[in-house]
């Protein structure tokens, strides 16, 4: 591997001939000693492993366990041991835990204290959602998120601003080379040539699927690119209505993106993982991983979402349905990877409902997708897909057709509802029975009808 | 005085800094060895080959290590001697240890630990309570039966019957550290463990079996584990007891962590539940009899099975006073994996049993569920407020002033509770508006309940109510503590501190407590049974006295005073007319050759207990509380939201009332999680498929309610405990009952049927309710 440079604590690292698949995590532990960085999960699900990590575009929190060290070149780290002042000052949001009892068994605690200062820096104040990603199995939340809201108007310490100036006189060190293992391509048109000459390799954008392959089932991955570098594939433009958003757009900003004009998708990618994962899960990493339950997929589809594909120099697009073929297998060619996604940059129709065990970083049981167009009281066209109730994201094409050029009534929908069945046989597995998802897909037509009709439908807007 | 101050937790600082150090993050010497267990993935089987010659060539591998290969007893069983470390032959969940890789990292000992080929024939694996029963497979024989009065005969003669079964699931403990520990060998054959455990002693103890040394020559030293929850009590055995033979057999440091995904296939969580009633009522909604038939799935192994088993048939009453009641309880065995102590150890099993029994008979007897509860309170004890009712309804009820085991109820307060938190959360009021509410609102319902709780403090195997301490007073005045309880996040050396600072009269933060050591205290109880602070805060003080009453004394004499009239309050020791700091006088009576130390011990009194017969006094006291939850449900799918918790609870005259709400609010969400999120799912061939985060879903942070109002009671324990504070670890954890109470109500506005939820309430299980109140299931 080529020279990996970074701050560290505001320090400088250099590394040469690490290897590419070795988490932050461990690396922090094993071989800096910095232990306040701990291990919950190491899958991304925990935030016990949560550091700071900033570019040119900001300060995120992130999960250590699902980064690996050549997707830091460039940047700055700061962990748990940096949030503190030089001189051992305790930042705001340390105080405010002390003093709020934040603490108990204190494992979980250099993870929420890494999160809060990230949120703290930024400004934000909805700390449900900031704090998804940070799970505590002791304090029952509470006195985290009254520690949280007490050092809101505490002013930022000046330590914590330092490597955002300091990181844009860091240089990169490897963009653009490799050693054969690992790839970290400066320009689409190099990883275009270079994944055509190595159709096996694994291409890495976030890491928060590749990093389970690595750390939970122990592959050997002998060939992988990271793109995290790749500014190209990060564009997001709008032409004649239309979004296309890059394949290595993160989901933090592609929910901030359509936070305005699609408020349900952005409603949707609220519930996608955790802060921490969508500060590093990418938009085309969600597609091209093909998962049945992935929550970015159906929503799309309702929309109508155009896939630009690029092998070498050639690129051709598809309607994003058409993509998923069948469990686990996609329309892809060897060599062949996600450019960009485009889709309608507004869809006042559009309702996104996902149902998990958990409200927060969970993942779908059912996530189903409504686009449906009413005029002068019929159906005048319908896009519905669902994660979840089949081997791949997929358009509910039967139900559809029930209700297209149909009158918009509850006479229509319960008509409707049997093509549910016609359209999925769902499985049983641990997250819910193959006849729950089949009920709750359907009612989930109801909620749409209901909720047009102004009928309360959302527990999550409901006050004690 | 130091004590009831809401001081922060004693590793706050270090906590939010990230210096405070868990076992895993203390420096390994060079050339540490790191363990991974290599596991059964049948659920039962005959081991017919097992080829680990892959594994030993994987890089880094420097030792394997198979049941053959012990030098001394291969068990890790807390109780009866039936869980070997690595298995023998067969082979009895999936998950089960078969051998243990040695390597130089984590990583690669785990990589290496999936490389062996295992050839297993599979034999018929016992997995459900109905597989169990059909089988006979089952601990003690049969079950074990406790009776009072004749059930049966007043259930005959009730006016009302219901009858019925509540499922409810067990938890995984997700404590946050994972299972942890690490062996440094010593001359002499002599071996020193750093374990993440609730329980020294027991470690110490299997350690020294596994090693054949005498237990002086195991130190085993914890100073803080990221959580346990009960799931430390026993489950650490097996890593603390490899890494000290395999530190053995190589002579070199072995330290081991389960990766997640091992943690939660491989121990134990809270025992999984059916409960079956039958119950007799007046129209009044008083109980006359009520028949409970418990089905424990206890795993594979005995574990603390049996004493969970005994405390969920303790609390089958919880608040009420029953007549005549009869409990039948089966343990079952199944191969699945042992399940343990978690947080209220089998209480809050027995307790939702009965809660749902109330439940149920409100609905049938169209009654509010509070008022069917009110009716059947034992009565407050003198100095309370009398239970509502006819008067003659009260010396009917003083009369059977005794649990169904016997043990006289002389310290209940739920009736005056109850009424204080009806009034401060405003319950009749709300209860009105959300039945507007709901009639108003077709899809979305919202319910509320109000559920009590009264538990019992004391370990139930009365022996284990003792505790020691070691209070060294240096000649600078400055202090430290030892003591037999182990910090798991629950602010344990905060409180013991706070009682040996009350007494020296000096303060809190100049008392400096170190890790649980065996070599400073020896024989201790785990930390589990909420008993922690009570038992070491005892003995703290008895040693802090003794100290303190030699420096008295020779004070005393220096100064012609008596010693009992020789002050320490507020870093001051006062004697006759003379005045020093607390350092002053330490540094005079070490001149004075005054010993500084002392060791400290405490025994709980009171208790005498027959658990085969089922009748005593098992517990020295009960410590309560009660919570309104309300709750909002989705009738299309079943998504469901904790709104609301308004929570009263008793912990006596607080050490640390900061601490003590931490925990009531955090077991309150625990509980809560428990029946609703908190889902564990094994597949058809025993194999578990929660185990991880990404399927396992504990509360996150906005589950937590969005009201969350907490309250101490303010009382005193009628017992002498320490500082007459009661017990907290456990009982709040019950508090969560009333969530799912909550659900069951908003189900039930759906429709005339009674919704017959079950636990834990997913939006799956809501939904299913919701249909039944509808009268639509299948």
């Amino acid at each position: 591997m080529d020279e990996i440079r970074f701050l560290l604590n505001g320090a400088e690292v250099r590394l040469r001939g690490a290897d590419p698949l070795r988490s932050l995590l461990d690396w922090l532990r094993e071989e800096r000693g910095l232990t306040g960085t701990k291990e919950g999960c190491n899958e991304g699900d925990c935030g016990a492993c949560s550091v700071m990590v900033t570019d040119g575009e900001g300060s995120r929190a992130l999960n250590a366990c699902l980064l690996y060290l050549p997707q830091l070149d460039g940047k700055a780290v700061r962990t748990v041991e940096g949030i503190a002042g030089p001189d051992g000052s305790l930042h705001p949001v340390q105080r405010a835990m002390v003093e709020m009892h934040g603490s108990q068994c204190g494992f979980c605690t250099p993870g929420f204290v890494v999160t809060m200062a990230v949120a703290h820096l930024n400004g934000a104040r909805d700390h449900d959602d900031q704090l998804a990603g940070n799970l505590c199995r002791c304090t029952g939340y509470a006195p985290i998120v009254r520690a949280a809201e007490m050092a809101e108007s505490a002013p930022v310490p000046e330590w914590m601003k330092a490597d955002r100036e300091a990181v844009g006189r860091l240089s990169a060190g490897g963009s653009g080379r490799g050693d054969g293992r690992a790839f970290r391509p400066a320009t689409a048109d190099a990883l275009a040539a270079w994944y055509l000459d190595n159709p096996d390799a694994t291409l890495i954008a976030g890491a928060t699927d590749v990093g389970l392959w690595v750390n939970k089932e122990l592959r050997d991955l002998p060939k992988v690119a990271f793109l995290a570098g790749l500014r190209e594939l990060q564009g997001i433009e709008e032409r004649d209505g239309i979004l296309r958003v890059g394949a290595g757009v993160t989901i933090a900003r592609l929910r901030a993106a359509v936070a305005d004009r699609l408020p349900a998708l952005a409603g949707l990618l609220r519930r996608y993982a955790s802060e921490q994962v969508r500060n590093a899960a990418t938009i085309g990493g969600n597609i091209a991983n093909g998962s049945p339950i992935g929550d970015g997929p159906p929503a799309l589809i309702a929309l109508g979402a155009t896939l630009h594909l690029r092998r070498g120099d050639e690129r051709r697009q598809m309607p994003l349905e058409a993509f998923f073929l069948d469990y686990r297998r996609q329309d892809r060619r060897p060599g062949e990877f996600v450019e960009a996604v485009s889709f309608p940059a507004a869809c006042a129709a559009l309702r996104c409902y996902k149902l998990s065990k958990r409200f927060d970083q969970d993942i779908s049981a059912v996530c189903g997708c409504f686009n449906v167009t009413v005029e002068a009281g019929r159906v005048r066209a319908a896009r519905i897909a669902f994660g979840g109730m089949a081997g791949i994201p997929k358009r509910a094409a039967h139900v559809e057709a029930a209700l297209a050029g149909r009158a918009w009534t509850a006479a229509t929908v319960a008509e409707a509802i049997p093509a549910f069945a016609q359209d999925f046989t769902p499985l049983t597995d641990m997250r819910a029975s193959a006849s729950y998802r089949l009920t709750a897909a359907g009612n989930m037509l109801w909620r749409y009808f209901h909720e047009g009709a102004g009928v309360a439908t959302d527990v999550l807007e409901v006050a004690p | 005085m130091s004590v009831a101050l809401p001081l922060p937790h004693d590793s706050a600082l270090l906590h939010v800094t990230g210096e405070a150090r868990y076992v895993d993050d203390v420096p390994a010497p060079a050339g540490t060895l790191h363990l991974a267990f290599g596991t059964s993935p049948v659920a039962h089987g005959v081991i017919r080959a097992l080829d680990l010659s892959a594994v030993r060539a994987a890089p880094g591998v420097v030792a394997v290590m198979t049941a053959q290969d012990l030098p001394f007893a291969n068990d890790v069983s807390p109780s009866v001697h039936d869980e070997p470390l690595l298995a023998t032959g067969t082979v009895h969940y999936a998950g089960q240890p078969v051998f243990a890789v040695a390597a130089t990292s984590h990583l690669l000992a785990r990589r290496a630990a999936r490389l062996a080929r295992m050839e297993i024939e599979e034999r018929p694996a016992i997995l459900t309570v109905d597989e169990a029963l059909a089988a006979g497979s089952r601990f003690e024989g049969g079950p074990v039966v406790w009776s009072r009065g004749d059930a049966a005969a007043a259930i005959a003669a009730a006016a009302h019957v219901v009858e019925g079964r509540i499922e409810m699931g067990g938890q995984e403990h997700f404590y946050l550290e994972g299972q942890a520990a690490m062996a440094l060998p010593q001359e002499g054959g002599g071996v020193h463990v750093l374990a993440s455990t609730q329980h020294p002693t027991e470690i110490q103890h299997k350690v020294a079996e596994a090693l054949g040394v005498a237990m002086s020559a195991v130190r085993v030293e914890m100073r803080r584990m990221g959580g346990g929850f009960g799931g430390k009590e026993s489950q650490g055995n097996a890593l603390a007891v490899a890494c000290a033979v395999m530190a053995r057999a190589t002579g070199r440091a072995c330290r081991m962590r389960y990766d997640r995904d091992d943690d939660m296939t491989i121990t134990g969580k809270r025992h999984d539940f059916r409960i079956e009633y039958r119950a007799g009522f007046d129209a009044g909604g008083r109980i006359l009899g009520v028949e409970f038939r418990h089905l424990a799935r206890c795993g594979w192994s005995q574990d603390l099975s049996l004493p969970v088993c005994d405390r969920a048939m303790l609390h089958a009453d919880n608040a009420y006073a029953i007549p005549a009641m009869r409990i039948e309880s089966h343990r079952l065995r199944t191969n699945t994996q042992s399940a343990t102590a978690f947080r209220g150890f089998g209480g809050p099993q027995g307790m939702l049993g009965i809660e749902r029994v109330m439940d149920h008979a409100a609905h049938v007897l169209g009654m509010d569920p509070l008022a069917v509860r009110k009716a059947n309170y034992y009565a407050d004890a003198p100095g309370g407020r009398l239970p509502p009712g006819p008067p003659g309804s009260i010396s009917a009820r003083m009369k059977v002033q005794a649990t169904h085991y016997g043990m006289p109820v002389e310290d209940f307060i739920l009736n005056a509770l109850t009424a204080r938190l009806e009034e401060t959360s405003g319950i009749a009021e709300r209860r009105a508006e959300i039945r507007a509410w709901n009639a108003a609102s077709p899809v979305l319902k919202r319910g509320i309940a109000l559920t009590p709780v009264k538990f019992g403090i004391s370990f139930t195997l009365t022996h284990l109510n003792q505790a020691g301490s070691l209070v060294h007073v240096y000649q600078d005045g400055s202090v430290q503590l030892n003591h037999g309880g182990t910090e798991m996040g629950q602010g344990l050396h905060r409180k013991v501190g706070q009682v040996a600072a009350a007494v020296f009269g000096i303060a809190a933060e100049d008392v400096r407590i170190t890790a649980t050591d065996t070599a400073k205290v020896p024989n201790t109880s785990a930390t589990a049974a909420s008993s922690g602070a009570d038992l070491n805060g005892m003995a703290v003080r008895a040693a802090c006295e003794a100290v303190r009453a030699r420096m008295a004394e020779h004070l005393a004499r220096l100064h012609q005073a008596e010693a009992g009239a020789v002050v320490f309050a507020d870093g001051r020791v006062r004697v006759g007319g003379a005045e020093m700091s607390f350092a002053e006088a330490a540094a005079a009576c070490y001149r004075g050759r005054v010993s500084l130390s002392a060791t400290g011990f405490y025994a709980t009194p009171k208790l005498e207990w027959d658990r085969m017969a089922g009748r005593g006094r098992p517990f020295y006291y009960f410590a309560y509380g009660a919570a309104v939850s309300e709750v909002v449900i989705d009738t299309l799918t079943g998504e469901n939201r904790i709104l609301r918790a308004d929570i009263l609870h008793d912990c006596g005259a607080s050490l640390n009332p900061a601490i003590d709400r931490g925990q009531i609010e955090g077991a309150y969400v625990q509980g809560a999680g428990w029946l609703t999120t908190e889902e564990l799912v094994w597949d058809e061939r025993g194999r578990l498929r929660t185990h991880a985060p990404s399927t396992y879903k504990i509360p996150a942070c906005s589950d937590r309610p969005r009201v969350f109002e907490v309250a101490l009671w303010d009382g005193q324990n009628r017992e002498e405990t320490i500082y007459r504070s009661k017990a907290v670890g456990e009982p709040p954890f019950m508090l969560g009952i009333s969530a799912f109470m909550a659900l069951s109500d908003a189900c039930a506005a759906c429709g005339p049927h009674y919704p017959d939820l079950r636990a834990p309430a997913t939006a799956e299980a809501v939904l299913a309710a919701v249909a039944r109140a509808r009268g639509e299931a299948p």
